[in-house]
C-alpha cells in the first residue's frame, strides 16, 4: 500500500460470457491492486459466480482477458489458476471427509520421501503451523469427517496458506462461522493483504464488507455497476447499485379478503438448522421468507413436507395439531412443495409434459391395470391453460422447455393435487426477467384464488414484489415478520443479517 | 467428535471381533456336530485354512485399493484364468525347451505380464472413455473369459513340473508358500495405501472426485495403475494356486470376483470409495474362508454355506447404515 502507482495483482478487462438464451455477464472488468480487500457484490444471479468460474478456468469466457501481475493469462483449468496464484476458497466445501486434516490441506501436493513414500513428518509440521496461525482448535491428524461444519470451513481457509498465493477469493467464507472464527478469518485475511496479497471478498453481509474491505465492485444483470472505495458510501447506495432502480414497492396491494389461517407453525425447531420458528399464513395470503444462504429457510419448508423431522414443535394445519411423516402425508394433507432445485428435484427432464405433471397422482389415474391417457392429458390441458404454459404439445420434453414453462410445469404439476398450501422455494431462479414478473403474477394470482403461499427467496425485489407479509431469517431464526407496509429495505437487510437485534448474538 | 471415534474403532475391530465369534461357534458347534473327531480350532487345519484364503485373498488387496479409488474390477476373474493358461502353457513352448528349470521363472513372468496388462487395458479405457468402471470390467469379464474359451475349447489346459509342484508345497518356517505370498501382499498394499502419495490420492479420489480434480491431482493415472495392479494380482493369484495343482479348467476363477469384493466389502470398505483398508479386507477374506470352513466341518452342505455368506453380508451393510444415521436432522430420501 507504500506505492502510489502499483499495478493491480488481478485485472479482469470485459469479460463477455453467454450461456444459451442468457447473457451472463456482459463485459466485466475490475482490478484488485496488492494489499487490498475488494469486495464482489450483486444480487444472486447477478454473475458473480459465473465471472469466479471464469476465473478459474471452469468457464471459458466469450470476450475479454484475464491478466495476473500484468501478463495476460490463458486459464485452462484449475491448475492454471493455482499456478498462477490465485486461490480459490469455496463456499461448498470440497473436502475429502475420510482423510485427516492435513492431507486435504495439501491435497494434490502431499511433501514426498524416497519410493513415493508421503512425508508425514513434514506434512503434519507444515499443517500444524497453518493451524497454529488460524487458531485451529484441531490437529493435523484430526480426521475432516470428524470435524464440524465450521471446522472444514477452516481447513479449507487453511488451504489458501499452502502456496503462494497473489490473489485469494473468498466466496462467502462466513455463511457458516461463528463470531469467534470469524474473528480468526479476518486476521488471516489482514496478514494475507500485508503480505501484499489481493483478496476478492464476496459476501451478502453488509457488516463485514464495510468493516474488511477497501474498494466494492457491484454487478447486476451481468454487467458492470462500478467500483467505488468503501468509505465513500454507505449500505444503501450499495443496495441501490445492486437493486438497480428505486425499488418497485408498489406491490400489488391486497385486493381480497383474507381467509382462515391454513397452517400454523408454533416453536418449530430441527437440531441445529432452525430453533423455535413460529409463523402461521392464511388463505389469499402470500408470505416471504426472506434471508442469506443457510438461514434455515429452505430446511423449514422440507419440514413442512415432511422430508425431516422437527425436533420440537408443532404444525397445525386448518387448525388441527398434525404430523407430516413423509412427503405423500403432505400431500394428502394439502401441503405442496415447489423445490428449490427446478431440474434437480422438481422435474423429469427426460420425461414429457404431461407426464411430468401428473407424476404425483399416476396410482390415481388408472384404468384397470393401465394408465388413464385420457384423463392425464385432460389435467395437463387444463393447467396449461390455465397457467400459459407455452410448449408445442404435451410430448414435448419438459428438458426443452425454457426455464419459466418449466417452472410452470411444477407449479402445474402442484395445483393439480389440490393443495391448500403452496410452499414455493426460489420460484425464480434462473429464470429471465420476463417469466420472472409472469410467476410473481401467477403467485398473487393463485393468492386471490384462495391458496396459502409460502415464497423463499433470496432476491429482495422479489420478496417485496409478491409478498404480504415478510418473515426475516438469520442463522436458524426468524428475527422479525414485517407486514408489507412497513417493511424498507434498509430494516430488511438489518434484520437477515443479525444486525439491530440482540437475538442475533 | 468422541461418538464418531468409538464408532469408526467398532468398525475398524468389528471383523476381527466377528472372526472370534466364528472361531468360538465353530468350536462349540463342531464338539456337537462335527462328523470328524478333530477339533476346529486345530493348528494345522488354521494353517491349511490361511493357505485355502490365499488366491482370493491376493485379488482382496488389489480389490481394496480400487475400491478406495472409488471403482470396483468385475474382471479379475477373467484375468486369473488366463494368467493360469499362460503359466502353464508357456512351459511347453518350444522356444524354452532349452532353459530345463529356468523355465519356471520365465513362465511366471509372462503370466504376471498378462494380468499387468490386462488390468491395465481395463485402466486406460475408464481413464480415457470416463466409462464408468463397473461396465468396462464388466464387458472385461465376458471378453476375457471369452479369450480362455477360445483358447482350449471346453477342455482343461494342464501341465505339471514336479520342481514348481515341491516350491509350492514347500513349508517356510511351517507356513505354506500361498500364505507368505498372501501375508506379503498385504504388507505391500497396506503400505501402498497408507504410506505412499498415490495411495493417498487414491483414497482422495474415492472419497471426493471433484475435490481431488480442484486440487490438481490427476485422476486418470492413479486409476489406470490401480487396475494394472489388481491385474498383477489376479496373476499372481494364478501363479501362486497353479503351480501347485497344474490343471486349468476353462471355468476357474469364475465368481472370484464377487467372492472378493464381498470380503472387502465384510472388511470395511464402502462401495462408493474413499473408505477401506488391506488389513481390513484380509480380515474379510478369512471371515469367508472361516466361514465356509466351519460350516462344512458341522456339516452343513454347500449351498447352504452361500445363502448363509450373503445373508451375513446383507446384514453386515444393514448394521452399517446404522451405525452411519446421521442422527434427527438429516433429509429423508
Amino acid at each position: 500500500m507504500t506505492d502510489p502507482v502499483q499495478s493491480p495483482v488481478l485485472r479482469l478487462e470485459g469479460i463477455v460470457k453467454t450461456f444459451p438464451g442468457v447473457r451472463a455477464l456482459d463485459g466485466v472488468s475490475f482490478s484488485v491492486l496488492p494489499g487490498e480487500v475488494h469486495a464482489l457484490m450483486g444480487e444472486n444471479g447477478a454473475g458473480k459466480s459465473t465471472l469466479m468460474k471464469v476465473l478459474g478456468g471452469i468457464h471459458r469466457p466469450d470476450d475479454g482477458a484475464i491478466y495476473v501481475g500484468g501478463e495476460r493469462v490463458v486459464m485452462a483449468g484449475p491448475l492454471e489458476a493455482k499456478a498462477n496464484g490465485i486461490v480459490f476458497i469455496h463456499q461448498e466445501l470440497s473436502l475429502a471427509t475420510e482423510l485427516s486434516v492435513a492431507e486435504n490441506v495439501y491435497l494434490g501436493e502431499l511433501p514426498r520421501k524416497r519410493f513415493g513414500r508421503v512425508d508425514w513428518k513434514t506434512l503434519a509440521a507444515r499443517t500444524n503451523a497453518i493451524l497454529k496461525k488460524l487458531k485451529a482448535p484441531f490437529d493435523a491428524r484430526t480426521r475432516v469427517g470428524d470435524l464440524s461444519i465450521a471446522n472444514q470451513q477452516m481447513v479449507e481457509i487453511a488451504r489458501a496458506l499452502t502456496v503462494d498465493a497473489r490473489a485469494v477469493i473468498f466466496d462467502e467464507p462466513t455463511a457458516s462461522l461463528t463470531d469467534a472464527e470469524k474473528v480468526v478469518l479476518f486476521d488471516v485475511i489482514s496478514d494475507l493483504t500485508a503480505d501484499g496479497v489481493g483478496i476478492i471478498y464476496i459476501s451478502h453481509r453488509m457488516e463485514e464488507i464495510f468493516k474488511i474491505t477497501d474498494r466494492i465492485t457491484v454487478l447486476r444483470d451481468g454487467q458492470y455497476q462500478g467500483t467505488v472505495a468503501t468509505r465513500d458510501v454507505d449500505e444503501e447506495a450499495v443496495t441501490q447499485m445492486m437493486i438497480g432502480r428505486k425499488l418497485d414497492l408498489s406491490r400489488s396491494a391486497l385486493d381480497h379478503e383474507l381467509g382462515e389461517v391454513a397452517l400454523e407453525v408454533r416453536g418449530l425447531s430441527c437440531g441445529e438448522l432452525y430453533r423455535d420458528v413460529s409463523f402461521q399464513v392464511r388463505r389469499g395470503e402470500v408470505l416471504g421468507f426472506y434471508g442469506l444462504v443457510g438461514a434455515g429457510r429452505t430446511e423449514i419448508a422440507e419440514t413442512l413436507f415432511g422430508l425431516r423431522d422437527p425436533s420440537a414443535g408443532e404444525i397445525l394445519i386448518d387448525g388441527e395439531a398434525v404430523r407430516i411423516r413423509s412427503p405423500a402425508d403432505a400431500i394428502a394433507r394439502g401441503v405442496s412443495l415447489v423445490p428449490e432445485d427446478r431440474k434437480g428435484q422438481g422435474l423429469v427432464l427426460g420425461m414429457n409434459c404431461r407426464d411430468n405433471m401428473t407424476l404425483p397422482q399416476v396410482d390415481d389415474l388408472k384404468a384397470g391395470p393401465f394408465m388413464a391417457e385420457g384423463a392425464e392429458i385432460a389435467i395437463f390441458d387444463q393447467y396449461r391453460d390455465k397457467l400459459d404454459i407455452r410448449t408445442p404439445g404435451w410430448r414435448q420434453k419438459v428438458g426443452n422447455l425454457s426455464g419459466g414453462n418449466q417452472q410452470k410445469i411444477v407449479i402445474g404439476k402442484w395445483l393439480s393435487m389440490h393443495p391448500s398450501v403452496l410452499i414455493v422455494d426460489e420460484p425464480t431462479r434462473g429464470i429471465d426477467v420476463g417469466s420472472k414478473s409472469e410467476i410473481h403474477k401467477l403467485l398473487r394470482a393463485l393468492a386471490a384464488q384462495g391458496y396459502a403461499v409460502i415464497v423463499i427467496s433470496s432476491e429482495m425485489p422479489e420478496v417485496l414484489h409478491v409478498s404480504d407479509r415478510i418473515a426475516a431469517m438469520y442463522s436458524g431464526r426468524i428475527m422479525r415478520t414485517f407486514t408489507a407496509d412497513e417493511v424498507t429495505e434498509d430494516s430488511l437487510i438489518q434484520a437477515i443479517s443479525g444486525l439491530g437485534d440482540d437475538r442475533a448474538a | 467428535m468422541h461418538k464418531g471415534r468409538l464408532s469408526a474403532a467398532l468398525k475398524k475391530g468389528a471383523i476381527w471381533g466377528f472372526i472370534v465369534i466364528e472361531l468360538i461357534f465353530f468350536s462349540i458347534a463342531g464338539e456337537y456336530l462335527s462328523l470328524s473327531g478333530k477339533a476346529f480350532m486345530d493348528y494345522d487345519n488354521m494353517l491349511l485354512l490361511l493357505k485355502q484364503s490365499a488366491p482370493i485373498g491376493i485379488i482382496a488387496m488389489g480389490m481394496s485399493l480400487v475400491m478406495i479409488n472409488g471403482n470396483i474390477d468385475l474382471s479379475v476373474g477373467a484375468i486369473f484364468a488366463i494368467a493360469a493358461i499362460v503359466l502353464l502353457d508357456s512351459m511347453t513352448w518350444p522356444i524354452f525347451s532349452g532353459l530345463g528349470d529356468w523355465v519356471i521363472p520365465a513362465a511366471w513372468l509372462l503370466a504376471l505380464a498378462a494380468g499387468t496388462a490386462l488390468g491395465a487395458l481395463n485402466g486406460l479405457i475408464v481413464w480415457k472413455t470416463g466409462v464408468d468402471a463397473f461396465i468396462v470390467t464388466l464387458g472385461a469379464m465376458l471378453g476375457y473369459r471369452g479369450i480362455v474359451f477360445m483358447f482350449n475349447g471346453e477342455n482343461p489346459t494342464s501341465h505339471l513340473n514336479w520342481t514348481l509342484v515341491d516350491m509350492a508345497e514347500a513349508q517356510f518356517l511351517g507356513i505354506h508358500t500361498p500364505t507368505w505370498f498372501l501375508l506379503g501382499v498385504t504388507l505391500a498394499i497396506w503400505f501402498v495405501m497408507t504410506q505412499t502419495v498415490h495411495g493417498r490420492n487414491a483414497a482422495a479420489i474415492g472419497d471426493n472426485r471433484e475435490a481431488a480434480v480442484n486440487a490438481g491431482i490427476r485422476v486418470g493415472p492413479h486409476m489406470m495403475i490401480n487396475f494394472a495392479l489388481i491385474g498383477f494380482l489376479a496373476a499372481l493369484s494364478a501363479v501362486v494356486f497353479y503351480s501347485e495343482s497344474g490343471s486349468v479348467n476353462p471355468n476357474d476363477g469364475r465368481l472370484y470376483e464377487l467372492w472378493v469384493i464381498t470380503a472387502v466389502v465384510l472388511g470395511g470398505a464402502r462401495i462408493s470409495g474413499g473408505s477401506g483398508s488391506a488389513i481390513g479386507a484380509l480380515g474379510g477374506v478369512i471371515a469367508i474362508q472361516l466361514l465356509r470352513k466351519g460350516l462344512g466341518h458341522i456339516g452343513v452342505d454347500t449351498s447352504t454355506v452361500n445363502l448363509v455368506i450373503g445373508l451375513i453380508l446383507i446384514a453386515v451393510l444393514i448394521l452399517d447404515r446404522q451405525l452411519n444415521v446421521k442422527g434427527k436432522g438429516e433429509l429423508r430420501v
